[in-house]
């Protein structure tokens, strides 16, 4: 049993967890504040190993291709960037979306628009649950807010993504990937073996069997309209299953909260602080921290909102999330929006103030 | 003789190669990419590789490869396929992989995952087919297309004071010290079909035997985007290409 902790940074703690659930390649460039990963990945040389391969590209449109190509051919691939370069690979997830293409992309987000800051932010949540390329799609999007988390959501990631044939998102920031914490390492996986692969994915372009099937190609292009809304009736009714099946979200205190905090990330570690802090002053206040941003929890925002007369969506950006949460609640629980901009970070004692506002005007 | 007797085995020259299928073709009249098709085609089949052959084809006239070879494909975004065929390779080590590209996707939009690719000495084979024009757009001007060629784009000809030069990107290939491999050819006479066909087969034997990166450009005609008929456009390569893009190996690191 590993059962010990040890102490690192959420981006180190990526790369760890990448090896040990049986990732097969790592493509990446660098640009902070994730660049530890690829950098971890290299000193811990694990194609020496496990045989992973972990490769510098010469940019981020590159790197997501080659996810492309790599997850096309039915192996385990990863990326990480943050948020300049995850704008530079929206083509190539748009891609993958269309041909189907299960591949794991981190983006340890960093505060925009342009260069922006190398500090922490939550500003991509739009580009990460909307999409940022072309055409109707959707990736899976998981938003860890611990060291733990950022090692646990790896496998969990490369799971849903093979499962439904589609990128999937870790969502992190700044804070997540620079702080460090206590963490337990997952299981040393084996990478799945050749034979492995052939039966999981016989969608995948790797050769193997051509004689005894039909070729396997994948292709984004579809010249006849009508041939090409089939396919995307189809994309469509995979995300409605994904959405109907894969929801995640936690929910702290919600019991009896009259005020609902709603916030993902590192910004619900700040938000459950300031939860905490107003509670032992007998406000009854609850926290609940969606995990998966796309599917948005939206049933379980609705049962955690049940007792709230408001809502207060926190926020390292300019609002965002906080349309998905109006949505899910229909408008009809009023939301208040608490966000700080361009890589600056809340303390508890500023979601407190705003919250003590919100309930002094409950009455 | 009759049509049967003549079509018995015994009797053909020449046959199609059966990783080729009846799928009818978009290409048009006189274009090269037929014939590059069947040669890449008949290669796989010489060396026995279709259980272990992946093809990445790119944004252009070659977007549908994938449906007249049967073999693996993966179609790429318009200049990438280098990077994709670079992780295949790393990852599926023993399978022949190679990229199938024209002058605006490789030399132009993928210029950087080209030459990046090449130079890490990744052992795959990047065919490249030169006809200095875009032809799946339309006939625009193309990096390769040569000083005072006319196109849709630039169509007063080519000037280099608006334009630019055109790029030989095959000659800064064979600089690179990753490639083992570069070769320019045609595929305009049965010679020089043969030509290529030994280049192409000796590319793939490099990619197969980990000997480094390799680049094949075939000099095409384009009639439809060069707006000539077909013998017409094999004249107007041989005349005004081949100044320009020298045919011949450019670098071999086995020689």
């Amino acid at each position: 049993m590993n059962d010990e902790y040890v102490l690192m940074k959420g981006n180190e703690a990526i790369a760890h967890a990448a090896i040990r659930c049986g990732c097969d390649g790592f493509f990446g460039y660098p640009i902070t504040p994730q660049s530890e990963i690829l950098e971890t990945l290299s000193v811990l040389k694990p194609w020496e190993t496990t045989g992973m391969v972990v490769l510098q590209a010469e940019s981020e449109v590159a790197a997501i291709n080659m996810l492309y190509g790599g997850g096309g051919s039915g192996k385990r691939v990863m990326t990480s960037s943050s948020s300049p370069g995850v704008a530079l690979m929206q083509e190539g997830l748009s891609y993958m979306a269309a041909c189907e293409i299960p591949a794991l992309i981190v983006n340890v987000q960093r505060g925009g628009p342009g260069l922006g800051t190398i500090q922490p932010s939550q500003s991509d949540y739009y580009q990460a649950t909307i999409g940022g390329g072309n055409g109707d799609y959707n990736t899976l999007v998981l938003a860890p807010n611990s060291v733990q988390e950022m090692a646990d959501f790896v496998d969990e990631a490369f799971n849903l993504a093979f499962k439904y044939r589609m990128p999937a998102i870790i969502l992190s920031d700044g804070v997540i990937g620079q702080m460090m914490e206590r963490v337990k390492l997952p299981e040393q996986k084996p990478r799945r073996t050749d034979d492995e692969i052939y039966a999981e994915c016989p969608w995948a372009t790797n050769g193997m069997h051509l004689k005894s099937r039909k070729p396997n190609f994948h292709s984004s292009l579809e010249s006849v309209p009508e041939l090409m809304e089939k396919r995307n009736e189809a994309l469509q009714a995979k995300f409605a299953r994904v959405k109907e099946n894969e929801t995640r979200a936690e929910a702290l205190c919600c019991d009896d909260a009259g005020l609902l905090f709603v916030a993902f990330g590192s910004m619900a570690r700040i938000a459950e602080e300031a939860m905490h802090l107003l509670r032992n002053e007998g406000h009854k206040v609850g926290l609940l921290r969606p995990i998966t941003l796309w599917p948005f929890p939206e049933k379980e925002l609705r049962e955690a909102a049940k007792h709230a007369r408001n809502i207060m969506v926190c926020e390292m950006n300019a609002g965002q999330m906080i349309k998905d949460v109006r949505l899910a609640v229909n408008c009809d629980i009023p939301c208040e929006h608490l966000g700080r901009l361009g890589g600056m970070v809340p303390d508890p004692a500023e979601v407190v103030k705003k919250a003590k506002r919100i309930i002094e005007n409950q009455v | 003789m009759t049509k049967e007797e003549l079509l018995m085995p015994e009797n053909l020259v020449c046959g199609k190669p059966t990783l080729m299928n009846n799928e009818p073709m978009h290409y048009c009249p006189g274009c090269s990419h037929g014939m590059v098709h069947k040669i890449i085609a008949e290669v796989i089949e010489e060396m026995q590789l279709e259980e272990r052959t992946v093809g990445i084809c790119p944004v252009g006239c070659a977007v549908f490869a994938y449906r007249y070879l049967d073999i693996d494909w993966q179609e790429a975004a318009h200049g990438r396929a280098p990077a994709v065929a670079t992780a295949i390779k790393h990852l599926w080590p023993d399978r022949l992989v190679f990229t199938y590209q024209g002058d605006g996707d490789l030399a132009c939009i993928g210029a950087c995952e080209t030459i990046h690719a090449l130079n890490r000495g990744e052992n795959i084979t990047v065919i490249f087919i030169n006809n200095a024009i875009y032809g799946m757009t339309g006939g625009q001007m193309a990096p390769t297309t040569l000083v005072g060629m006319k196109t849709a784009t630039c169509p007063y000809g080519r000037d280099v004071k608006l334009h630019g030069y055109p790029l030989n990107i095959t000659d800064l290939a064979a600089n690179l010290e990753g490639t083992a491999f570069v070769s320019r050819q045609s595929v305009h006479t049965v010679a020089a079909i043969r030509k290529a066909k030994r280049a192409i087969r000796h590319a793939f034997e490099n990619s197969i035997n980990g000997i480094g990166s390799n680049m094949v450009e075939i000099v095409s005609t384009c009639s439809a985007g060069w707006k000539t008929t077909p013998v017409q456009a094999n004249e107007w390569m041989e005349e005004n290409m081949f100044k320009f893009y020298k045919v011949g190996d450019l670098k071999d690191i086995q020689h």
